[in-house]
Protein backbone atom coordinates (compact mmCIF):
# COMPACT_ATOMS: atom_id res chain seq x y z
CA UNK A 1 0.00 0.00 0.00
CA UNK A 2 1.10 3.57 -0.67
CA UNK A 3 -1.09 5.00 1.25
CA UNK A 4 0.06 7.22 4.01
CA UNK A 5 -0.29 5.96 7.72
CA UNK A 6 -3.54 6.56 8.49
CA UNK A 7 -2.97 7.27 12.02
CA UNK A 8 -2.08 10.61 11.14
CA UNK A 9 -5.04 12.05 10.35
CA UNK A 10 -6.45 10.27 13.00
CA UNK A 11 -4.05 12.10 15.50
CA UNK A 12 -4.48 15.56 14.02
CA UNK A 13 -8.38 15.39 13.57
CA UNK A 14 -8.99 13.34 17.23
CA UNK A 15 -6.46 15.80 19.18
CA UNK A 16 -7.76 19.05 18.00
CA UNK A 17 -9.73 18.82 20.75
CA UNK A 18 -7.95 15.92 22.89
CA UNK A 19 -9.75 16.82 25.89
CA UNK A 20 -12.72 15.93 24.62
CA UNK A 21 -12.07 13.08 22.89
CA UNK A 22 -10.30 11.65 26.13
CA UNK A 23 -13.67 12.16 28.07
CA UNK A 24 -15.26 10.33 25.28
CA UNK A 25 -13.48 7.77 25.10
CA UNK A 26 -13.32 7.18 28.84
CA UNK A 27 -17.49 7.66 29.02
CA UNK A 28 -17.82 4.95 26.06
CA UNK A 29 -15.63 2.29 28.76
CA UNK A 30 -17.37 3.70 31.95
CA UNK A 31 -20.82 3.20 30.33
CA UNK A 32 -19.75 -0.49 28.64
CA UNK A 33 -19.17 -1.60 31.90
CA UNK A 34 -22.22 0.01 33.62
CA UNK A 35 -23.99 -1.71 30.83
CA UNK A 36 -22.31 -4.90 32.29
CA UNK A 37 -22.60 -7.24 29.53
CA UNK A 38 -20.03 -9.34 27.59
CA UNK A 39 -20.86 -7.83 24.66
CA UNK A 40 -22.97 -4.73 23.41
CA UNK A 41 -23.37 -4.21 19.21
CA UNK A 42 -24.76 -1.61 18.34
CA UNK A 43 -24.60 -1.07 14.09
CA UNK A 44 -24.50 1.89 11.73
CA UNK A 45 -25.81 1.72 8.46
CA UNK A 46 -23.27 4.45 6.16
CA UNK A 47 -20.61 3.35 4.14
CA UNK A 48 -19.10 6.66 4.99
CA UNK A 49 -19.17 6.14 8.76
CA UNK A 50 -17.22 2.78 8.11
CA UNK A 51 -14.54 4.75 6.54
CA UNK A 52 -13.94 7.37 8.93
CA UNK A 53 -14.39 4.56 11.93
CA UNK A 54 -11.65 2.45 9.92
CA UNK A 55 -10.11 5.25 8.64
CA UNK A 56 -9.55 7.18 11.73
CA UNK A 57 -8.95 3.86 13.90
CA UNK A 58 -11.67 4.33 16.21
CA UNK A 59 -12.16 0.74 16.91
CA UNK A 60 -8.79 0.75 18.54
CA UNK A 61 -10.13 3.20 21.02
CA UNK A 62 -13.55 1.54 21.95
CA UNK A 63 -14.15 -0.75 25.38
CA UNK A 64 -13.30 -4.63 24.66
CA UNK A 65 -17.67 -5.41 24.68
CA UNK A 66 -18.37 -2.63 22.41
CA UNK A 67 -19.03 -4.23 18.68
CA UNK A 68 -19.80 -1.67 16.22
CA UNK A 69 -21.05 -3.00 13.24
CA UNK A 70 -21.55 -1.95 9.83
CA UNK A 71 -25.14 -2.99 8.51
CA UNK A 72 -26.40 -2.48 4.97
CA UNK A 73 -25.07 0.93 4.31
CA UNK A 74 -23.27 0.79 1.07
CA UNK A 75 -25.74 1.47 -1.76
CA UNK A 76 -23.38 -0.17 -4.09
CA UNK A 77 -23.25 -3.66 -2.50
CA UNK A 78 -26.90 -3.81 -1.72
CA UNK A 79 -28.19 -3.36 -5.41
CA UNK A 80 -29.43 -7.16 -6.05
CA UNK A 81 -28.17 -9.04 -9.06
CA UNK A 82 -31.32 -8.94 -10.84
CA UNK A 83 -30.56 -5.08 -10.67
CA UNK A 84 -27.57 -5.81 -12.24
CA UNK A 85 -28.52 -8.47 -14.58
CA UNK A 86 -31.02 -6.09 -16.02
CA UNK A 87 -28.09 -3.40 -16.62
CA UNK A 88 -25.99 -5.72 -18.33
CA UNK A 89 -29.24 -7.66 -20.16
CA UNK A 90 -29.90 -4.04 -21.53
CA UNK A 91 -26.43 -3.00 -21.98
CA UNK A 92 -26.23 -6.14 -24.28
CA UNK A 93 -29.25 -5.32 -26.33
CA UNK A 94 -27.21 -2.25 -27.83
CA UNK A 95 -28.61 0.14 -24.97
CA UNK A 96 -26.02 2.77 -23.44
CA UNK A 97 -25.48 2.42 -19.73
CA UNK A 98 -24.48 5.43 -17.74
CA UNK A 99 -23.67 4.63 -14.36
CA UNK A 100 -21.86 5.34 -11.14
CA UNK A 101 -18.12 4.66 -11.39
CA UNK A 102 -18.44 2.16 -8.69
CA UNK A 103 -21.25 0.08 -10.21
CA UNK A 104 -19.03 -0.91 -13.23
CA UNK A 105 -17.29 -4.25 -11.28
CA UNK A 106 -20.41 -5.02 -9.12
CA UNK A 107 -21.09 -8.94 -9.55
CA UNK A 108 -24.46 -9.94 -11.54
CA UNK A 109 -25.64 -13.59 -11.79
CA UNK A 110 -22.96 -14.01 -14.91
CA UNK A 111 -21.41 -10.76 -15.21
CA UNK A 112 -20.47 -6.92 -13.90
CA UNK A 113 -21.52 -4.43 -16.60
CA UNK A 114 -17.52 -3.62 -16.82
CA UNK A 115 -17.71 -7.30 -18.17
CA UNK A 116 -20.35 -6.05 -20.57
CA UNK A 117 -18.22 -3.47 -21.62
CA UNK A 118 -14.90 -5.72 -22.22
CA UNK A 119 -17.84 -8.05 -24.89
CA UNK A 120 -18.44 -4.34 -26.51
CA UNK A 121 -21.07 -2.71 -24.45
CA UNK A 122 -21.57 0.91 -24.14
CA UNK A 123 -21.46 1.33 -20.20
CA UNK A 124 -20.49 5.13 -19.52
CA UNK A 125 -19.55 6.21 -15.85
CA UNK A 126 -20.87 9.67 -14.65
CA UNK A 127 -20.92 11.26 -11.17
CA UNK A 128 -24.40 12.72 -11.11
CA UNK A 129 -27.73 12.51 -12.48
CA UNK A 130 -27.21 15.73 -14.86
CA UNK A 131 -24.44 13.82 -16.77
CA UNK A 132 -26.75 11.41 -17.69
CA UNK A 133 -29.05 13.81 -19.16
CA UNK A 134 -25.87 15.54 -20.62
CA UNK A 135 -24.49 11.95 -22.19
CA UNK A 136 -28.63 11.48 -23.72
CA UNK A 137 -28.70 14.95 -25.52
CA UNK A 138 -24.89 14.60 -26.56
CA UNK A 139 -25.54 11.09 -27.99
CA UNK A 140 -28.74 11.16 -29.56
CA UNK A 141 -29.74 6.94 -29.62
CA UNK A 142 -31.20 5.24 -26.49
CA UNK A 143 -29.52 5.72 -23.15
CA UNK A 144 -30.57 4.01 -19.71
CA UNK A 145 -29.49 5.56 -16.47
CA UNK A 146 -28.80 2.74 -14.10
CA UNK A 147 -29.51 4.70 -10.65
CA UNK A 148 -28.76 3.13 -7.97
CA UNK A 149 -27.96 5.16 -4.33
CA UNK A 150 -30.01 5.56 -0.99
CA UNK A 151 -32.80 8.43 -0.89
CA UNK A 152 -30.03 11.29 -0.75
CA UNK A 153 -28.93 10.12 -3.85
CA UNK A 154 -32.37 9.38 -5.61
CA UNK A 155 -33.65 13.13 -4.49
CA UNK A 156 -31.15 14.21 -7.71
CA UNK A 157 -32.39 11.48 -9.74
CA UNK A 158 -36.22 12.85 -9.09
CA UNK A 159 -34.80 16.45 -9.72
CA UNK A 160 -33.35 15.65 -13.19
CA UNK A 161 -37.48 13.69 -13.82
CA UNK A 162 -39.14 16.70 -12.61
CA UNK A 163 -37.19 18.81 -15.34
CA UNK A 164 -38.00 16.92 -17.86
CA UNK A 165 -35.53 14.06 -19.59
CA UNK A 166 -34.88 13.71 -23.53
CA UNK A 167 -36.89 11.48 -25.14
CA UNK A 168 -33.91 9.18 -26.00
CA UNK A 169 -33.20 8.71 -21.98
CA UNK A 170 -34.75 6.64 -19.14
CA UNK A 171 -33.90 5.59 -15.97
CA UNK A 172 -33.75 1.99 -14.53
CA UNK A 173 -34.14 2.56 -11.06
CA UNK A 174 -32.47 0.51 -8.01
CA UNK A 175 -32.40 3.10 -5.70
CA UNK A 176 -32.84 2.03 -2.26
CA UNK A 177 -34.68 3.60 0.96
CA UNK A 178 -32.92 2.90 4.27
CA UNK A 179 -35.64 3.02 6.92
CA UNK A 180 -37.42 -0.04 5.85
CA UNK A 181 -34.19 -1.95 5.97
CA UNK A 182 -32.94 -1.03 9.37
CA UNK A 183 -36.88 -2.83 10.46
CA UNK A 184 -35.43 -6.25 9.08
CA UNK A 185 -32.30 -5.80 10.51
CA UNK A 186 -33.54 -5.11 13.87
CA UNK A 187 -35.66 -8.37 13.33
CA UNK A 188 -33.08 -10.72 12.17
CA UNK A 189 -32.49 -13.14 15.03
CA UNK A 190 -29.19 -13.83 16.57
CA UNK A 191 -27.91 -10.29 15.35
CA UNK A 192 -28.54 -8.76 18.55
CA UNK A 193 -27.55 -4.84 17.76
CA UNK A 194 -29.23 -3.00 20.69
CA UNK A 195 -29.18 0.85 18.88
CA UNK A 196 -28.70 2.23 15.45
CA UNK A 197 -26.31 5.04 14.47
CA UNK A 198 -27.66 6.67 11.44
CA UNK A 199 -25.99 8.80 9.04
CA UNK A 200 -25.97 12.77 9.22
CA UNK A 201 -26.19 13.11 5.58
CA UNK A 202 -29.10 11.28 4.66
CA UNK A 203 -30.63 12.18 7.27
CA UNK A 204 -29.92 15.78 6.18
CA UNK A 205 -32.80 14.92 3.48
CA UNK A 206 -34.95 13.07 5.47
CA UNK A 207 -35.04 14.73 9.01
CA UNK A 208 -33.97 12.76 12.45
CA UNK A 209 -38.07 12.23 12.89
CA UNK A 210 -37.93 9.45 10.26
CA UNK A 211 -36.45 7.32 12.77
CA UNK A 212 -39.58 7.46 15.62
CA UNK A 213 -41.53 5.45 13.83
CA UNK A 214 -38.90 2.33 14.12
CA UNK A 215 -38.18 3.60 17.66
CA UNK A 216 -41.47 3.04 18.76
CA UNK A 217 -41.62 -0.44 16.48
CA UNK A 218 -38.66 -1.82 18.04
CA UNK A 219 -37.70 0.24 20.63
CA UNK A 220 -34.46 0.35 20.23
CA UNK A 221 -32.62 3.46 20.38
CA UNK A 222 -31.21 5.54 17.07
CA UNK A 223 -28.84 8.48 17.23
CA UNK A 224 -27.93 10.60 14.38
CA UNK A 225 -24.11 11.15 14.33
CA UNK A 226 -21.54 13.03 11.89
CA UNK A 227 -18.69 12.03 10.14
CA UNK A 228 -15.73 13.62 12.34
CA UNK A 229 -13.60 11.37 15.08
CA UNK A 230 -15.34 13.33 17.41
CA UNK A 231 -18.88 13.50 15.89
CA UNK A 232 -18.49 9.63 16.02
CA UNK A 233 -17.70 9.33 19.68
CA UNK A 234 -20.00 11.50 20.71
CA UNK A 235 -23.06 9.94 18.72
CA UNK A 236 -21.75 6.15 20.62
CA UNK A 237 -21.82 7.86 24.01
CA UNK A 238 -24.90 9.31 23.83
CA UNK A 239 -26.16 5.60 21.72
CA UNK A 240 -24.36 3.64 25.04
CA UNK A 241 -26.40 5.65 27.70
CA UNK A 242 -29.56 5.22 25.77
CA UNK A 243 -29.03 1.10 25.81
CA UNK A 244 -28.23 1.37 29.61
CA UNK A 245 -31.24 3.47 30.27
CA UNK A 246 -33.43 1.07 28.46
CA UNK A 247 -34.52 4.04 27.00
CA UNK A 248 -35.43 3.80 23.26
CA UNK A 249 -35.14 7.31 21.72
CA UNK A 250 -34.40 9.20 18.66
CA UNK A 251 -31.05 11.83 19.23
CA UNK A 252 -30.01 14.24 16.88
CA UNK A 253 -25.95 15.10 17.75
CA UNK A 254 -25.48 16.20 14.37
CA UNK A 255 -27.90 19.50 14.73
CA UNK A 256 -25.62 21.43 12.72
CA UNK A 257 -26.83 19.58 9.32
CA UNK A 258 -29.58 18.04 10.61
CA UNK A 259 -33.46 18.87 11.46
CA UNK A 260 -36.32 16.75 12.86
CA UNK A 261 -38.44 17.65 9.31
CA UNK A 262 -35.29 17.32 6.81
CA UNK A 263 -35.01 19.00 3.55
CA UNK A 264 -38.46 19.18 2.78
CA UNK A 265 -38.41 20.80 -0.64
CA UNK A 266 -36.41 17.25 -1.21
CA UNK A 267 -38.49 14.99 0.10
CA UNK A 268 -41.35 16.07 -2.16
CA UNK A 269 -39.31 15.76 -4.88
CA UNK A 270 -38.38 12.24 -4.15
CA UNK A 271 -42.13 11.35 -2.99
CA UNK A 272 -43.63 13.27 -6.29
CA UNK A 273 -41.25 10.45 -8.46
CA UNK A 274 -40.99 7.79 -6.21
CA UNK A 275 -42.91 5.17 -4.27
CA UNK A 276 -41.28 2.72 -1.63
CA UNK A 277 -41.57 -0.86 -3.24
CA UNK A 278 -40.41 -4.14 -1.96
CA UNK A 279 -37.14 -4.72 -3.09
CA UNK A 280 -34.26 -7.45 -2.72
CA UNK A 281 -31.54 -6.51 -1.30
CA UNK A 282 -28.06 -8.21 -1.74
CA UNK A 283 -27.48 -10.57 1.08
CA UNK A 284 -30.09 -9.14 2.98
CA UNK A 285 -33.85 -9.90 1.85
CA UNK A 286 -37.17 -8.63 0.05
CA UNK A 287 -37.06 -5.81 2.04
CA UNK A 288 -40.80 -4.40 2.04
CA UNK A 289 -40.94 -0.71 0.88
CA UNK A 290 -37.10 -0.82 0.54
CA UNK A 291 -36.82 -0.25 -3.21
CA UNK A 292 -37.30 3.18 -4.74
CA UNK A 293 -39.90 2.90 -7.85
CA UNK A 294 -41.30 4.94 -10.25
CA UNK A 295 -44.43 6.42 -9.18
CA UNK A 296 -47.68 5.99 -12.43
CA UNK A 297 -46.94 9.34 -13.82
CA UNK A 298 -43.48 8.81 -14.89
CA UNK A 299 -43.24 4.83 -16.23
CA UNK A 300 -42.85 6.54 -19.31
CA UNK A 301 -39.17 7.05 -17.82
CA UNK A 302 -39.19 3.85 -16.39
CA UNK A 303 -36.69 2.03 -18.70
CA UNK A 304 -38.16 -1.39 -17.32
CA UNK A 305 -41.50 -0.01 -19.07
CA UNK A 306 -39.31 1.06 -22.18
CA UNK A 307 -37.50 -1.78 -22.58
CA UNK A 308 -38.85 -5.49 -22.73
CA UNK A 309 -35.64 -6.43 -20.82
CA UNK A 310 -34.26 -10.20 -21.52
CA UNK A 311 -32.18 -11.18 -18.13
CA UNK A 312 -33.19 -14.72 -19.45
CA UNK A 313 -30.96 -14.29 -22.62
CA UNK A 314 -27.49 -13.42 -20.24
CA UNK A 315 -25.18 -16.92 -20.69
CA UNK A 316 -25.26 -19.41 -17.80
CA UNK A 317 -22.37 -19.64 -16.20
CA UNK A 318 -21.78 -21.68 -13.23
CA UNK A 319 -20.72 -20.00 -9.78
CA UNK A 320 -16.91 -20.53 -9.31
CA UNK A 321 -16.14 -21.92 -6.21
CA UNK A 322 -14.21 -18.68 -5.27
CA UNK A 323 -17.68 -16.84 -5.49
CA UNK A 324 -19.50 -19.51 -4.28
CA UNK A 325 -17.85 -19.19 -0.81
CA UNK A 326 -17.90 -15.12 -0.59
CA UNK A 327 -19.82 -14.01 2.64
CA UNK A 328 -20.59 -10.49 1.48
CA UNK A 329 -24.46 -11.22 2.54
CA UNK A 330 -23.86 -11.91 5.78
CA UNK A 331 -21.05 -8.85 5.99
CA UNK A 332 -23.38 -6.84 4.76
CA UNK A 333 -26.28 -7.99 7.08
CA UNK A 334 -23.93 -7.57 9.99
CA UNK A 335 -23.49 -10.66 11.02
CA UNK A 336 -19.38 -11.51 9.75
CA UNK A 337 -17.05 -9.36 9.77
CA UNK A 338 -14.68 -9.24 6.85
CA UNK A 339 -11.92 -10.87 8.46
CA UNK A 340 -13.97 -14.12 9.26
CA UNK A 341 -13.88 -14.29 4.86
CA UNK A 342 -11.80 -16.37 3.64
CA UNK A 343 -11.26 -14.78 0.63
CA UNK A 344 -10.52 -11.04 2.29
CA UNK A 345 -7.22 -10.25 1.20
CA UNK A 346 -5.62 -13.11 -0.98
CA UNK A 347 -8.60 -14.48 -3.43
CA UNK A 348 -10.50 -11.08 -3.07
CA UNK A 349 -8.89 -8.00 -3.41
CA UNK A 350 -9.35 -4.55 -4.64
CA UNK A 351 -7.71 -5.42 -7.51
CA UNK A 352 -9.88 -8.60 -8.02
CA UNK A 353 -13.01 -8.42 -6.36
CA UNK A 354 -14.85 -11.37 -5.77
CA UNK A 355 -17.71 -9.67 -3.93
CA UNK A 356 -19.55 -6.11 -3.90
CA UNK A 357 -18.17 -5.17 -0.54
CA UNK A 358 -14.92 -5.42 -2.12
CA UNK A 359 -15.69 -3.08 -5.02
CA UNK A 360 -17.15 0.17 -3.49
CA UNK A 361 -15.41 2.30 -1.79
CA UNK A 362 -18.20 2.04 0.82
CA UNK A 363 -17.76 -1.21 1.16
CA UNK A 364 -16.93 -2.89 4.24
CA UNK A 365 -14.17 -5.30 2.80
CA UNK A 366 -12.91 -2.59 0.31
CA UNK A 367 -12.95 -0.02 3.32
CA UNK A 368 -11.10 -2.66 5.88
CA UNK A 369 -9.07 -3.65 3.09
CA UNK A 370 -7.30 -0.36 2.82
CA UNK A 371 -7.53 1.06 6.99
CA UNK A 372 -7.69 -2.12 8.45
CA UNK A 373 -10.92 -3.09 10.74
CA UNK A 374 -9.09 -3.25 14.07
CA UNK A 375 -6.16 -1.32 13.79
CA UNK A 376 -3.27 -1.39 16.97
CA UNK A 377 -2.84 2.10 17.64
CA UNK A 378 -1.20 1.46 21.05
CA UNK A 379 1.17 4.18 20.58
CA UNK A 380 -2.26 7.03 20.04
CA UNK A 381 -4.83 5.76 21.61
CA UNK B 1 -21.91 8.99 -1.20
CA UNK B 2 -23.50 10.25 2.33
CA UNK B 3 -20.88 12.55 2.56
CA UNK B 4 -21.30 15.19 -0.32
CA UNK B 5 -18.88 18.27 -0.18
CA UNK B 6 -19.29 21.72 0.58
CA UNK B 7 -18.84 24.88 -1.23
CA UNK B 8 -19.28 28.55 -1.46
CA UNK B 9 -21.98 30.39 -3.91
CA UNK B 10 -19.85 32.67 -6.09
CA UNK B 11 -23.18 33.23 -8.82
CA UNK B 12 -26.07 32.34 -9.03
CA UNK B 13 -28.57 32.14 -12.13
CA UNK B 14 -31.77 30.54 -11.82
CA UNK B 15 -31.50 26.71 -10.29
CA UNK B 16 -28.06 27.60 -11.06
CA UNK B 17 -24.89 28.28 -8.76
CA UNK B 18 -21.53 28.64 -9.83
CA UNK B 19 -19.94 27.55 -6.57
CA UNK B 20 -16.16 27.50 -5.72
CA UNK B 21 -14.68 24.03 -4.15
CA UNK B 22 -11.19 25.14 -3.24
CA UNK B 23 -10.20 27.13 -5.82
CA UNK B 24 -12.33 24.90 -7.99
CA UNK B 25 -15.22 26.72 -9.52
CA UNK B 26 -17.97 24.20 -10.94
CA UNK B 27 -21.93 24.42 -11.44
CA UNK B 28 -24.26 23.11 -8.59
CA UNK B 29 -27.65 23.22 -9.11
CA UNK B 30 -30.44 24.52 -6.78
CA UNK B 31 -33.67 22.74 -7.27
CA UNK B 32 -33.91 20.76 -3.98
CA UNK B 33 -31.87 22.72 -1.96
CA UNK B 34 -33.62 23.43 1.61
CA UNK B 35 -33.20 27.82 2.67
CA UNK B 36 -33.29 30.14 -0.20
CA UNK B 37 -28.90 30.20 -1.16
CA UNK B 38 -27.44 34.10 -1.67
CA UNK B 39 -23.94 34.45 -3.03
CA UNK B 40 -21.65 34.12 -0.20
CA UNK B 41 -23.64 31.05 1.42
CA UNK B 42 -22.19 28.07 1.84
CA UNK B 43 -24.18 24.63 0.22
CA UNK B 44 -23.41 21.25 0.80
CA UNK B 45 -23.31 19.07 -2.89
CA UNK B 46 -24.32 15.84 -3.66
CA UNK B 47 -24.26 14.47 -6.82
CA UNK B 48 -24.83 17.73 -8.81
CA UNK B 49 -27.52 19.10 -6.35
CA UNK B 50 -27.15 21.50 -3.14
CA UNK B 51 -29.34 19.44 -0.88
CA UNK B 52 -28.54 21.54 2.31
CA UNK B 53 -27.25 25.89 2.62
CA UNK B 54 -24.79 25.50 5.49
CA UNK B 55 -25.78 27.99 8.36
CA UNK B 56 -23.14 30.07 9.02
CA UNK B 57 -21.79 29.43 12.46
CA UNK B 58 -21.80 25.73 11.44
CA UNK B 59 -19.48 26.64 8.13
CA UNK B 60 -15.90 26.02 9.86
CA UNK B 61 -16.79 22.93 11.51
CA UNK B 62 -17.62 21.48 8.26
CA UNK B 63 -15.18 22.47 6.12
CA UNK B 64 -12.47 21.03 8.67
CA UNK B 65 -12.98 17.52 7.81
CA UNK B 66 -12.92 18.08 4.10
CA UNK B 67 -10.02 19.90 4.51
CA UNK B 68 -8.12 17.21 6.10
CA UNK B 69 -9.48 14.59 3.91
CA UNK B 70 -8.29 16.71 0.79
CA UNK B 71 -5.26 17.54 2.10
CA UNK B 72 -3.72 14.12 2.18
CA UNK B 73 -2.84 13.76 -1.69
CA UNK B 74 -3.27 10.58 -1.36
CA UNK B 75 -4.96 8.92 -4.55
CA UNK B 76 -5.98 5.74 -3.05
CA UNK B 77 -7.80 7.26 0.13
CA UNK B 78 -10.95 6.33 0.14
CA UNK B 79 -12.76 9.11 1.51
CA UNK B 80 -10.64 11.44 -0.27
CA UNK B 81 -11.91 9.46 -3.65
CA UNK B 82 -15.36 10.24 -2.84
CA UNK B 83 -15.52 13.79 -1.95
CA UNK B 84 -13.24 14.53 -5.32
CA UNK B 85 -16.06 12.24 -7.38
CA UNK B 86 -18.75 14.68 -5.61
CA UNK B 87 -16.83 17.40 -7.12
CA UNK B 88 -16.59 15.87 -10.23
CA UNK B 89 -20.37 14.86 -10.09
CA UNK B 90 -21.10 19.11 -10.08
CA UNK B 91 -20.80 20.97 -13.74
CA UNK B 92 -18.60 22.61 -15.77
CA UNK B 93 -19.35 26.11 -16.16
CA UNK B 94 -19.71 27.42 -19.22
CA UNK B 95 -16.81 30.06 -19.61
CA UNK B 96 -14.37 27.72 -18.15
CA UNK B 97 -15.07 25.45 -21.16
CA UNK B 98 -13.28 27.00 -23.70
Amino acid sequence: MTSPDPRAGFSELKFRDPVRARAMVEALGRITDEIGRPRVSVMHVCGSHEQAIAKFGLRATFPRALHVIMGPGCPVCITDTREVDEGVALARQGVHIATYGDMLRVPGTVMSLADAQAEGAAIHVIYSAGQAVELAARLKEPVVFFATGFETTAVATAAIVLKGLPDNLSILSAHKYIPPAMDIVAATPGLAVEGFLAAGHAATITGWGVFEPFVNRHRLPVVVAGFEPLDILAGLVKLLELVRDGAPAVVNMYPRCVTRAGNLRAQEALWEVFQPSCGRWRGIADVPDGNLAFRDRFTGVDARTRFAIDVASLPRRPVSVTAGSCICGSIMAGIKSPTDCALFGSACTPEHPVGACMVSSEGTCKIWHQYGGHPDLGGIA
Amino acid sequence: MCLGVPGKVVAIDGNCATVDFWGVRRQVLLDVVDEPVAVGDYVLNHVGYAIRRIPESEIGETLALFEQLLAQDDAADLMAGDVRAEIAGTGAVPDDES
